[in-house]
């Protein structure tokens, strides 16, 4: 049974191309995928991203909790609304979800997670929670939008109630605030992303996302499929869960250690694997490729290197860059030419960091 | 969606194969397959002088999505390319049986063509697979 987010009729409504994406009836294109792309990176486009799963956790030992169950520190979030992006790891320290955890209240944190990983992440979330006396709540009744681009702030504010606009005007990057949106909707308005570029990612109770979506269509924010989301977030340098890692994978091989914290005394699931691989040296490595011959990298192509053989994990044609590129996992140390198999050809890359794209334009040496 | 000419025939697989004035057979992508697609990025282009089987694949095309084989209608020799889609391969969105044409086959066997389904029973195909 295919699941349908509350905006599915208004999708339809407006043309849209849908697929199967993870269990989901989505939309993948409006038209053109990569005009929607561009109009992220040069205005404002929008995602319905109801999809992803909101957990809300309530209960005097949350933030206890968390410092267990997370591989980033919760400690970092001091100021009430801030977000952590984290991994949730198992004990041999493989990535059982990637999430952004909000900090609400002293007894009140809320996840988003992947909607791919809903049944296993509530699962492992709530088998964990027991020692710690936390209530797991699945949010059901949310959907969500992320409004994206170097006008997607504007075009937000301007549907706001007067009193909250200076207020989310200043929000920072990576927090979150309450306000009141068109008819007195109240939303949740995080200054998040999944596409490198500015903007924000809104919660808003599910009988009241179709007039919120409706309204920033007429403030000129342009409905985008999820295709376009995939290569904005490539170009970005942001992993997709399930492709570019999962529960074999640590996060030391996902290009990940930026959001591993050991900090002192911290006993989190995960740790002591994490510990020890890095201990006996990580044995692959992430790494960013440009091909500038013609042709796409795909997801699955093999990876030739003089330390023996990689894969691409995503792989995508970049329409900022109008070629190319991909994470790959390949052996560590691995030096000098490398080339993938594209249908049978031996074709040279380039091995770059990533991000491939930053504020709109390419990065350098890109 | 946009007509389909009648003077067309077309695999199951979503190839078209037009038969030319002078015999030769144009070969490219139906409207509905590159709407399927989505945008288009990058074509592979056959040789000129290869050879080409029915039903087997002599071109790739790939959209931002996925790469797909453009099998050949027909048997026979790859006479001409469409170099422009090096640089434009948008022009198969654009204009899917027009200047978004992939290839140009010198049949050896014209029985091959009466296999094709004509443009009446490609668009009943299409049809139920919106369905």
């Amino acid at each position: 049974m295919t699941e349908k987010t509350v905006l599915n009729a208004t999708h339809r409504a407006h043309g849209a191309r849908m697929v199967d994406f993870g269990g989901w009836d989505m939309p993948i294109n409006y038209g053109s995928q990569i005009e929607e792309h561009h109009v992220v990176r040069r205005d404002a486009g929008m995602f319905d991203v109801s999809h992803m799963t909101v957990v809300d956790l309530h209960g005097a030992r949350t933030r206890d909790f968390l410092r267990h169950l997370l591989a980033n520190s919760v400690d970092k979030l001091k100021v009430q609304g801030k977000a952590l992006y984290s991994c949730m790891l198992n004990e041999q320290g493989g990535v059982i979800d990637d999430l952004i955890v909000y900090f609400l209240g002293d007894e009140f944190f809320r996840l988003v997670v992947n909607a791919a990983t809903r049944a296993k992440d509530l699962a492992w979330i709530e088998q964990q929670a027991k020692a710690f006396g936390v209530a797991v709540q699945e949010r059901p009744d949310f959907a969500m939008i992320a409004v994206q681009g170097p006008n997607a702030r504007a075009k937000v504010i301007g549907l706001l109630h007067e009193v909250d606009r200076a207020r989310i005007e200043k929000l920072g990057r990576f927090a979150a605030a309450a306000a009141q949106g068109p008819h007195g909707a109240p939303l949740f308005i995080a200054r998040t992303g999944y596409t490198g570029e500015d903007g924000f990612e809104i919660i808003v109770p599910q009988d009241q996302a179709i007039t919120l979506w409706n309204e920033l269509v007429a403030a000129g924010v342009a409905p985008c499929g999820l295709g376009a989301r995939d290569t904005l977030r490539l170009e970005a340098g942001m992993n997709l869960y399930g492709q570019d890692m999962d529960e074999n994978v640590s996060p030391w091989e996902a290009g990940l250690a930026w959001t591993i914290a050991l900090d002192e005394g911290r006993d989190f699931i995960g740790r002591k694997a994490l510990e020890a691989q890095k201990a006996a040296g990580v044995p692959r490595t992430m790494v960013g490729l440009v091909l500038d011959d013609k042709g796409v990298l795909r997801h699955g192509q093999k990876v030739l290197t003089d330390r023996g053989d990689g894969e691409i994990l995503s792989g995508s044609f970049a329409p900022t860059l109008n070629k190319a590129v991909a994470f790959a996992r390949i052996p560590s140390g691995a030096e000098g030419d490398v080339r993938v198999d594209i249908r049978g050809r031996e074709v040279p890359v380039r091995v770059v960091k990533f991000p491939f794209v930053r504020d709109g334009k390419p990065c350098e040496g890109i | 969606m946009s007509e389909i000419p009648g003077d067309l025939k077309f695999l199951k697989s979503h190839e078209w194969a037009r038969v030319e004035d002078n015999g030769l057979i144009r070969v490219g992508i139906s409207d509905h397959a590159q709407g399927q697609l989505g945008d288009l990025v990058y074509v592979e282009l056959p040789e000129v002088g290869s050879s080409v089987k029915a039903g087997t694949g002599a071109a790739v095309v790939e959209s931002v999505k996925a790469a797909s084989d453009i099998y050949s209608p027909v048997s026979g020799e790859v006479v001409e390319v469409n170099d422009n889609l090096n640089d434009k391969p948008e022009t198969i969105n654009e204009d899917a049986y027009g200047d978004g044409w992939i290839f140009v086959v010198k049949a050896s066997d014209r029985a091959e063509l009466d296999e094709l389904l004509d443009a009446d029973a490609y668009a009943e195909l299409i049809e139920n697979e919106d369905n």
